[in-house]
């Protein structure tokens, strides 16, 4: 396979095209399937009753802030040392999204914190640093659009980007590292999860709707971008003359 | 089967407010995304078409 023949904005475009209307009902379906598990499969919880009910959305949410933003330093790497096109574009077209699923881990976390711990926001590690990973996205976007320049607001941005990454292990690490009120996680990469298999099925199934939906708006923003760059060359030019 | 009644599905246990407020402002917040996605497409289309008919005039 040739990766640079796929890096191509003309061979992206048209592919990108017919690759979204998949992960656009693949979001759909498995959001349906999440959710019926969510509601109707997974029994009610032991100690929270139904309020545990919002990790449903708060986990698969807080997990794609953080793994969104790991993709976009990637992505900014690759284009800072390969000056490759796309890869900024795909960056680019990540953050809005990032920032989307970081603010939903904040706000249902904090409609998760108020019953069960007495408060809305409390200044723990957890907390604090997925309240800076937002401050991060929405740093990124700013620096971005505030230089007129593409090739340089790319850099400049791709470069917050690397500096900002040191900040997700210290979210995922938090819950260890010092004493939060957040508890620590349920679900880990080594040993068994502690928690129901259903309930930890729905919120995989969650998480994956969250994948396949953030591969389709980002599929969606980075075309507009690649048309907006390319807007000069031929294949650009024909295609401008149908309809988006 | 977890609820008897639609009432009980949407008191939700006494967390209806914090259950709901979780979903309800994601779904908002998904539906935003989508549209502001949606103009921004649009919006980009016609005004790159708008910047080809000046350039070939």
């Amino acid at each position: 396979m040739n990766l640079y023949y796929y890096a191509s904005p003309s061979t992206f475009y048209p592919l990108a095209g017919r690759l979204i209307p998949w992960f656009a009902a693949l979001a759909l379906i498995l959001t349906v399937v999440g959710l019926y598990i969510s509601f109707f499969l997974a029994p009610t919880d032991f100690q929270q009753g139904e309020g545990y009910r919002i990790i449903f959305i708060h986990v698969p949410a807080a997990w794609m802030s953080m793994f969104i933003y790991v993709v976009m330093a990637f992505w900014s790497a690759i284009g800072l040392a390969w000056n490759t096109r796309l890869s900024f574009v795909m960056a680019r077209a990540l953050a809005p999204t990032g920032a989307m699923f970081t603010f939903v881990a904040l706000w249902t976390g904090a409609f998760w914190g108020k019953p069960m711990w007495g408060a809305w926001w409390v200044w723990d590690a957890r907390l604090t640093s997925e309240l800076i990973l937002l401050f991060l996205y929405v740093g990124v976007m700013a620096l971005q659009a505030a230089i007129d320049d593409p090739r340089r607001a790319d850099r400049a941005g791709a470069l917050l980007n690397l500096v900002g990454v040191v900040n997700v292990p210290i979210i995922y690490f938090s819950v260890k590292w010092w004493n939060t009120l957040h508890q620590g996680s349920s679900v880990s990469l080594t040993g068994a999860p502690s928690m129901a298999r259903i309930m930890l099925w729905g919120m995989l199934i969650m998480a994956l709707a969250a994948w396949m939906y953030t591969i389709a708006v980002a599929l969606v923003r980075a075309r507009s971008l690649v048309l907006e760059r390319e807007r000069q060359t031929d294949w650009a030019r024909t295609l401008l003359e149908g309809k988006p | 089967m977890n609820w008897e009644s639609w009432e009980a599905f949407w008191a939700m246990g006494g967390y209806g407010l914090y259950v709901w407020g979780s979903f309800g402002v994601t779904l908002l917040c998904i539906v935003g995304e989508v549209w502001l996605l949606r103009r921004h497409r649009l919006q980009t289309w016609q005004r790159l078409k708008r910047m080809k008919s000046w350039e070939t005039q």
